[in-house]
């Protein structure tokens, strides 16, 4: 089974050539077909894979497909080659699946861009790239994939490039990467470095892993915070998140694919993938969980008080993904990844949701400007119902098990700190994610007669896909049910194999007490967050749908807090001042006063001084080139001469 | 190597071909344009498929020098025509043959005025290019070193830009004075050489054995370096290079940064380390540190520049300060890395300065600001030039990527700080190019004058696919290019290591006798009392 891997990356990369050599004369229609049946036929021999691989014994589950050696320098050697465990199954099924739905969705909503062919070129490069990223079984090659969606994430941003907004998003998203890949790329060499000292020149999983124990303490810590730094880049974490809800100027159904669903959790996959070393460093695990919480409670109060229906998405991106680090940060591998599954169905579904009502509002984003869409978009509110209330945890929905698993493993793994905000977290998700349902769908509508005149349902093609991701939302949580509902979190099992952290003694432990804790414990716990999510949803029903009148007359009076969330905390321009502002600067003083002020000046002096000096002997110089040959001449003789008198005595 | 090749002087045929060429360019009349320009390109066309059997005949298994060729030149001064050519520089030749084809394409409407005479400049610069990276002997090099700054100073005086005179007398002066030092090292070695064998000779391979004390190497390495430093350029040596690539017609600026500044890369490696490894060891943290301060520098002053050209002249400072880190991080990963950075830079920085030409021709200025919002109406353009773009800021899947990984990768290794500010190089490299990019092609189309723009023509179009095709072959398959490299830098670190060790035996045990004859004299000064 090994050998046909490949097919799985195979199939997009055919999909972009066809389209991006040959698609300038094919008819649309042709064109959305052929990239939507490559991601359709990857998916289908993913599917087959991951059967087959559910056929062999658990241990055994580790397949490699060698397709040729890449970069060979000396002893350092790394191959293109790809690999299929339970890991990378679950994420290459999650990648092609969302991929698929909103590949067709893309059709209908991108149908009369004048840019359809290179949206789908794109599309398909993307999804090449993610999984290059997923499948390969080197660091190296991973971050070939991961610099390669951060290559189509720039160019699906910066899509509509007249913009100067998009293309400006499309920048500060490449260059905020880049400083996380600037440190990733260093945890890269500190782990060829080290392990090259005991003759080791791989950066193949398999390698590093199985020689983990080389690595000393304060080594291992070192390269997954670095490791970690490269996460915080992709993964929009805390500092580097701000290129994230600007990346919302690309397509929608970009932000639901590239900016919600796949790319923006490679970081959490790299850490579950990594789970050895970061196993190793408790030190890191703490760093990891913390800013995961930090980053989860501080976008989620950003996403209270804003109006732009994808902002407050993106903010809710950031704070789930958020989660998924606690999850990976206090150990919970699998939890951690599990989170990552099923908000990829229900974050994906409510950015198809928006751009949905985006195609039937002429683009607008504003949901101060919506109102009573309910009626008018029955199929789009229901799905975006349903994601709702899983994203909010209601039980019974995906968001439920997977987010609730995380805050019980935290909690119960000792995480004291990292479970009140994260379950305070959970509460402001539940508020402003009713807000934002019934401020757009309930009420009445508040857009103007023209606009409110177009009003519609999306075409099938993409209430269709909406459909199929609603019903993912809904079940996608019960392969994960925990023992105490009567599950057997088959998603856990599934992933244990990998998810071992090498066996050691800090995940032992935890996993040890997790396994071992009351049900009742576990069950008030799990009461816990459920009664802070509906309290959330009942404050918003409250301000939004029985008294508007007060969320304005709180915002008046705390004027203060309400200008520092509105503006997000002024990060952005905190960044741009200090940061971009402040290279600016002292590049052009770099320029103006060393470049042209020192460097040349010394040059031009010399110059001028020695013409001077020409000037008294001007009858040997006669200024041409001719004349300053000849005098190398001259001066090589007399140098040769006296080198040659020298040697004779 | 086959019976046949052993009897054809292919690196005679491939360094003098060009010069038939330039005959045959004589015997054309001037006002005959169309001849002139097809004759040269069918010249450089045929000298660059000479130069293919180079790389297919090439042994990858052994270091020596390969397709050889010694004569006796001036045998009283003990000049030799001694030609050859091992993994190092076999890459480098591919280049220049490679190269010089699409400077002559790209030359085909933006040369006006003296077509014939710029043509011959052309070929002429090739035969001093290949020259240069062929010869063995010193002597033979000096000339053909020599011979390549001639055209290059009329290239950029005659056929550049309105400060044309400066930049070329800047060019030729700044070179010159590294040139003159360079000679007097050359010769200060042969008598050097001499005093120690009795023979006199300029052959590298026979200099490469003399193990000259610390002190005098240190002198000539800096003599050496000085001119390679230049020709590199190494900060703070840069300042010709802005204004010669400014002013420089667009095949001037390709060949500049594709060929001649690899001249002197490709000088430290081939004369000036193995000549003088111990004083290379010793300098190897001033060289690191100014590498350094380049890349960082170079990407600085880059961001902030309003002319295109400009802005990729200074982007030139900083690659090639991590090829300069790379060599001299001594290590089989930076020093490959760095060889392959010199040809990336040559691919990409040449696809550059093509794509600048290009614009340059249909709107007469390269100033970022009266550009924004090409991509709309070139794209053609704009993907050619997303993708050189993507290749200089080293893209994965791109050539850039295997060279500044494999450079930094080594360099790590060597010095950690020297390699994590060397990195931030990335994340500025990123940021310049990307900016630029940005403000010329993507935003409103606001100004009539780029509203008219026409797209790449098939002669443009056939100009640049060769450089997407090398760009994607280096990326994804370097192994056809490293595993070349291979031996030929294996056995460089292992000679230059061997000689710095046997120096510093040699030094520790002429301290040991130093000071056993002292004491020894010291008895005998007691004994006489």
């Amino acid at each position: 089974m090994a050998s046909y891997i490949w097919l799985i990356p195979f199939f997009p990369m055919v999909g972009f050539l066809i389209n991006g050599l040959l698609g300038v004369k094919f008819k649309r229609s042709w064109i959305h077909i052929i990239a939507a049946s490559a991601i359709g036929l990857s998916f289908l021999t993913t599917l087959i894979l991951f059967f087959e691989l559910l056929k062999v014994e658990p241990h055994a589950r580790h397949f490699e497909n060698v397709i040729f050696d890449w970069i060979v320098a000396g002893k350092f050697h790394t191959q293109v080659a790809f690999m299929l465990d339970p890991l990378s199954v679950v994420m290459a099924l999650v990648v092609t699946g969302v991929s698929f739905m909103i590949h067709i969705y893309s059709g209908g909503y991108m149908h009369d861009d004048p840019g359809f062919r290179r949206f789908f070129v794109y599309l398909n490069l993307f999804v090449f790239s993610m999984l290059i990223l997923v499948l390969s079984n080197s660091f190296l090659l991973m971050f070939v994939g991961w610099e390669g969606v951060g290559l189509c994430s720039y160019l699906l941003i910066g899509f509509w490039f007249e913009k100067d907004s998009a293309a400006n998003a499309g920048k500060k998203a490449f260059v905020v990467n880049r400083i996380g890949d600037f440190g990733f790329i260093l945890g890269l060499f500190l782990i060829v470095t080290t392990l090259s000292k005991h003759g080791i020149w791989s950066l193949n999983f398999d390698v590093v892993f199985k020689n983990a124990e080389l690595f000393s303490p304060a080594t291992v810590t070192a390269i997954t915070l670095l490791l970690f730094v490269g996460a915080t880049g992709k993964s929009a974490q805390i500092p580097l998140y701000v290129w994230l809800p600007d990346a919302m100027e690309g397509p929608t159904p970009v932000s639901s694919l590239i900016h919600a669903a796949t790319m923006v959790t490679a970081g959490v996959y790299m850490i579950a993938r990594c789970n050895v070393l970061y196993s190793m460093a408790p030190g890191t695990m703490e760093v990891v969980a913390v800013v995961g919480v930090l980053t989860a409670f501080f976008s989620a109060t950003i996403a209270l008080v804003q109006n732009d229906f994808k902002r407050i998405l993106a903010y809710s991106t950031v704070s789930q993904l958020g989660y998924m680090f606690v999850g990976v940060g206090v150990g919970a591998f699998s939890a951690g990844i599990f989170h990552l599954m099923t908000h990829a169905f229900f974050k994906g579904l409510l950015f198809l949701a928006s751009g949905s009502v985006m195609h039937a509002m002429a683009g607008e984003l504003n949901i101060q400007k919506m109102g009573g869409l309910k009626k008018f978009m029955p199929v789009t509110f229901w799905v975006f119902m349903m994601a709702t209330l899983a994203i909010s945890g209601i039980p019974g929905f995906s968001g439920f098990f997977s987010k609730d698993e995380i805050l019980w493993q935290s909690f119960h793994r000792g995480h004291i700190f990292v479970w009140i905000m994260g379950t305070l977290a959970a509460g402001l998700t539940a508020f402003y994610m009713f807000r934002l349902t019934f401020v757009a769908f309930f009420g009445k509508p508040r857009m103007d007669e023209e606009t409110k005149h177009h009003l519609h349902e999306s075409p099938k093609v993409m209430t269709y896909p909406m459909i199929v991701l609603a019903i993912a939302s809904v079940v996608g949580g019960y392969v994960g049910i925990p023992p105490v509902l009567g599950g057997s979190n088959r998603f856990e099992k599934f992933l244990e194999p990998i998810m071992g952290g090498g066996g050691h003694e800090a995940v032992k432990e935890g996993a040890h007490a997790v396994a071992h804790a009351s049900a009742s414990l576990e069950f008030t716990m799990m009461a816990v967050s459920v009664i802070v999510a509906l309290i959330g949803i009942t404050v918003a029903y409250v301000f939004y749908i029985k008294n508007p009148e007060l969320p304005v007359r709180l915002a008046r009076g705390m004027r203060g807090l309400y200008t520092l969330l509105y503006n997000k905390y002024f990060v952005d321009e905190f960044y741009n001042s200090v940061f971009v502002q402040g290279t600016k600067d002292f590049a052009t003083f770099l320029w103006q006063k060393v470049d042209v002020g020192i460097i040349d000046a010394i040059v031009n002096g010399v110059a001028s001084i020695v013409e001077s000096c020409g000037g008294l002997i001007r009858k040997l110089q006669t200024g041409y080139v001719q004349t300053y040959a000849f005098s190398i001449l001259v001066g090589g003789v007399v140098v040769f001469v006296y080198f040659f008198w020298e040697s004779l005595f | 190597m086959g019976g046949l090749t052993a009897h054809i002087p292919i690196l005679s045929i491939i360094i003098f071909f060009p010069m038939v060429g330039v005959l045959f360019l004589l015997l054309i009349d001037r006002e005959n344009e169309s001849a002139i320009k097809g004759t040269a390109l069918v010249f450089s066309i045929i000298e660059f498929c000479l130069s293919l059997p180079l790389i297919i005949r090439f042994n990858p298994n052994t270091a020596d020098y390969q397709f050889v060729e010694k004569i006796p030149w001036v045998k009283s001064l003990g000049i030799q025509y001694f030609l050859g050519i091992d993994g190092i520089s076999l890459l480098l030749i591919m280049l220049t043959t490679f190269l010089t084809v699409l400077c002559v394409l790209s030359s085909w409407s933006a040369i006006k005025n003296y077509i014939k005479e710029y043509m011959i400049s052309m070929l002429f610069l090739e035969t001093g290019m290949l020259g240069a990276l062929i010869s063995l002997d010193l002597v033979l090099f000096y000339i053909f070193w020599e011979v390549m700054l001639i055209p290059m100073y009329l290239l950029i005086g005659v056929w550049g830009g309105p400060r044309r005179i400066y930049a070329a007398v800047k060019f030729f002066l700044y070179t010159m004075v590294g040139s003159v030092l360079m000679m007097i090292a050359i010769l200060a070695l042969y008598f050097l050489y001499h005093k120690a064998t009795g023979v006199y000779t300029f052959d590298i391979t026979k200099l490469y054995q003399l193990n000259l004390p610390l002190g005098a190497q240190m002198w000539m390495f800096a003599a050496f370096a000085l001119a390679f430093a230049i020709k590199v350029p190494m900060f703070p040596f840069h300042t010709w290079l802005p204004d010669a690539h400014t002013e420089a017609p667009t095949a001037g600026s390709v060949i500049l940064a594709g060929v001649l500044l690899k001249m002197g890369t490709y000088g430290f490696i081939r004369f000036c380390i193995p000549l003088f490894p111990s004083a290379a060891f010793k300098f190897v943290p001033l060289i690191m540190l100014l590498a350094v301060i380049g890349i960082i520098y170079g990407a600085l002053v880059a961001m902030m520049q309003k002319d295109v050209k400009k802005l990729v002249a200074y982007s030139s400072v900083s690659h090639l300060g991590f090829v300069m880190l790379g060599m001299f991080a001594f290590n089989m990963q930076s020093v490959e890395g760095s060889i392959y950075q010199m040809l990336n830079h040559g691919i990409s920085t040449g696809a550059l300065f093509l794509i600048v030409g290009m614009i340059y021709e249909r709107r007469h200025t390269r100033l970022i600001k009266d550009f924004g919002g090409l991509a709309k109406q070139i794209p053609i353009f704009a993907t050619f030039f997303m993708i050189a773009t993507l290749s200089s800021i080293g893209l994965p899947g791109t050539n850039g990527f295997v060279g500044e990984f494999l450079i930094l990768l080594g360099t790590f290794k060597a010095s950690r700080p020297f390699a994590v500010f060397a990195a931030t190089g990335v994340i500025l490299g990123a940021a310049y190019m990307l900016w630029m990019f940005q403000r010329v092609m993507f935003g409103k189309l606001d100004k009539d004058e780029n509203k008219v723009l026409k797209d790449l023509n098939w002669r443009e179009v056939v100009t640049l696919i060769p450089i997407v095709i090398m760009v994607f072959w280096m990326g994804i398959y370097p192994k056809f290019f490293i595993g070349k490299m291979e031996k030929s830098v294996s056995n460089f670190l292992m000679t230059v290591n061997k000689k710095v060790e046997a120096r510093r035996l040699m030094d520790s045990k002429a301290k040991a006798l130093a000071d056993n004859l002292w004491q020894s004299g010291k008895l005998k000064v007691q004994k006489i009392n």
